[in-house]
């Protein structure tokens, strides 16, 4: 089975991924976590405001059969939590890179990013 | 060890199945995804490999009074081709395992008997009758065949119409709880009108080398142990090593809201602390109840009363796929028991607020 690993964001070994924007850098979870998980039914997110650390857990994805803490792929204060999530948690598994989207970060640290995974190293990862 | 590995692991992985562990198997755990599974058990159809699951044959001239020694049921109720739930307990009144006895036709013209422990316990309770036979002198011939037979569920509302196009035999006559055999493209299997969804349904015990062929037959939506655990949970029955694990959480049947099938005036082992359990009412009962807050219930997780002060343990928990609400099994004291009574659920270090609810969770047949 292949996997989507878009070349347009940055990777944690811990299956996160993190995408610069105009407002902050957004934070999901990839297809192939999303996989592993099978269906996703519940989602716990910090509040915005709060700040999270890289490396740190920043939250939890529940799916029926399985609960996996979240790492922040990049520090910073969250600007937005994607709230459609506690509705509507599916939209991780239809949309892991869209609209399953879970938190946008602001005030990260350049080089944090670089020290992420480009999405071919971490496509050799997954493989 | 190595796992153990049902007859079509090679099969169910083509067919892009994902596995687990469960009871010293390799089994299947997840098809195409465990919501879609477990609806299609709900609204048509769906059939599991449950290979995993053991089968004792006992049969001889006293098969019938070993058979009623150590299981709680009444198993001289039994007419051939007839099926009941019971519970193997100890001395001590606390289950073992569960399992479903069924009476096969006589061999030899003996009475002889079938009964399906749990995966991983074959062992343990082929020892068992083994030295309860020898103990009390009895004169009865028992046979591990776990290895012998795959074992494969195929339950939901669209079940029986399923099985009577592509089975030979009467299995649409079956009432719950009876069994009978059916050929299904020549092969010889025995079925019985059971199964552990809540939903009509059967359970066909099937010869190994022949699992493909019955498997291949029985084209509907192929199910995995994740749904066969939501389906379960919904239906509110229990699971050995969580609502009764004799090292971990010993429990009595009627603790565990099984005493329907405790047989009382039959003798076997447990009885007699079962009749004072039975006598004296039990201190905690196994509930169900909803979680009212935001999260997820999962076995291990505290149970307290509105005053934080904790009450019990979540032997399960997950979201129902049916009623798209988090929902749980756990023991609590009886007075703590009532549906609609206020619980509070553990949660990472959060108190979550739940409601006690009357099982099953969902209309059953």
């Amino acid at each position: 089975m292949s996997f989507n690993v878009p070349d347009d964001r940055r990777y944690r070994e811990s299956h996160e991924w993190a995408l610069p924007t105009d407002d902050g850098i957004r934070v999901g979870i990839t297809d192939f976590a999303q996989d592993e998980l099978g269906d996703v039914v519940f989602v716990e997110l910090p509040d915005e405001g709060d700040s999270v650390a890289q490396d740190e857990e920043f939250g939890v994805v529940e799916s029926i059969k399985a609960v996996s803490d979240l790492y922040a792929p990049v520090g910073g204060e969250v600007l937005a939590v994607n709230e459609a999530l506690f509705d509507s948690p599916e939209l991780v598994n239809d949309d892991p890179f869209g609209e399953g989207w879970m938190l946008e970060i602001e005030g990260a640290d350049e080089t944090e990013l670089e020290e992420l995974l480009s999405a071919d190293e971490y496509e050799d990862q997954i493989a | 060890m190595p796992l153990q590995t049902p007859p079509l692991r090679g099969i169910h992985a083509e067919r892009g199945a994902k596995f687990t562990e469960f009871g010293g198997w390799d089994m299947p755990v997840e098809f195409d995804s465990i919501q879609t599974e477990h609806r299609a058990v709900r609204e048509a159809a769906g059939v599991f490999d449950v290979s995993h699951m053991g089968q004792i044959h006992v049969t001889g001239p006293d098969a019938a009074t070993l058979m009623q020694r150590l299981t709680t049921n009444d198993v001289s109720r039994l007419a051939v081709g007839d099926a009941q739930y019971a519970a193997i307990t100890d001395e001590e009144g606390a289950i073992v395992d569960d399992t479903v006895v069924y009476r096969l036709p006589d061999e030899g013209g003996e009475p002889t008997y079938l009964f399906v422990p749990n995966a991983g316990t074959d062992e343990a309770t082929h020892e068992r009758w083994i030295g309860y036979r020898n103990d009390l002198d009895l004169e009865a011939t028992v046979d591990n065949r776990t290895d012998e037979y795959a074992m494969f569920a195929l339950q939901g509302p669209d079940a029986a119409a399923l099985l009577a196009d592509v089975a030979e035999g009467s299995p649409t006559d079956l009432g719950r709880f009876e069994a009978t055999s059916v050929t299904v493209d020549g092969v010889e299997c025995w079925t019985a009108r059971t199964g552990y969804t809540g939903e009509d349904g059967f359970e066909l015990v099937v010869p190994w080398a022949e699992a493909e062929t019955v498997w291949s037959r029985l084209e509907c939506q192929p199910c995995g142990l994740g749904a066969r655990d939501t389906l379960r949970i919904e239906a509110g029955l229990l699971l050995a090593g969580q609502e009764f694990d004799l090292e971990s959480n010993p429990r009595n049947p009627y603790e565990a809201g099984i005493g329907f099938a405790v047989a009382l005036d039959t003798e076997f082992v447990g009885r007699d602390a079962l009749a004072a359990a039975n006598e004296d009412g039990v201190e905690e009962r196994l509930v169900g109840f909803r979680l009212i807050d935001r999260g997820v219930p999962r076995h291990g997780y505290d149970v307290t009363n509105t005053e934080d002060r904790v009450i019990g343990t979540v032997t399960s928990g997950t979201m129902s796929p049916t009623l798209e609400q988090p929902i749980g099994l756990g023991y609590v004291p009886v007075e703590y028991a009532e549906p609609g009574t206020t619980l509070r659920v553990v949660v990472r270090g959060q108190s979550k607020k739940a409601r006690v609810e009357t099982t099953p969770f969902i209309d059953t047949v």
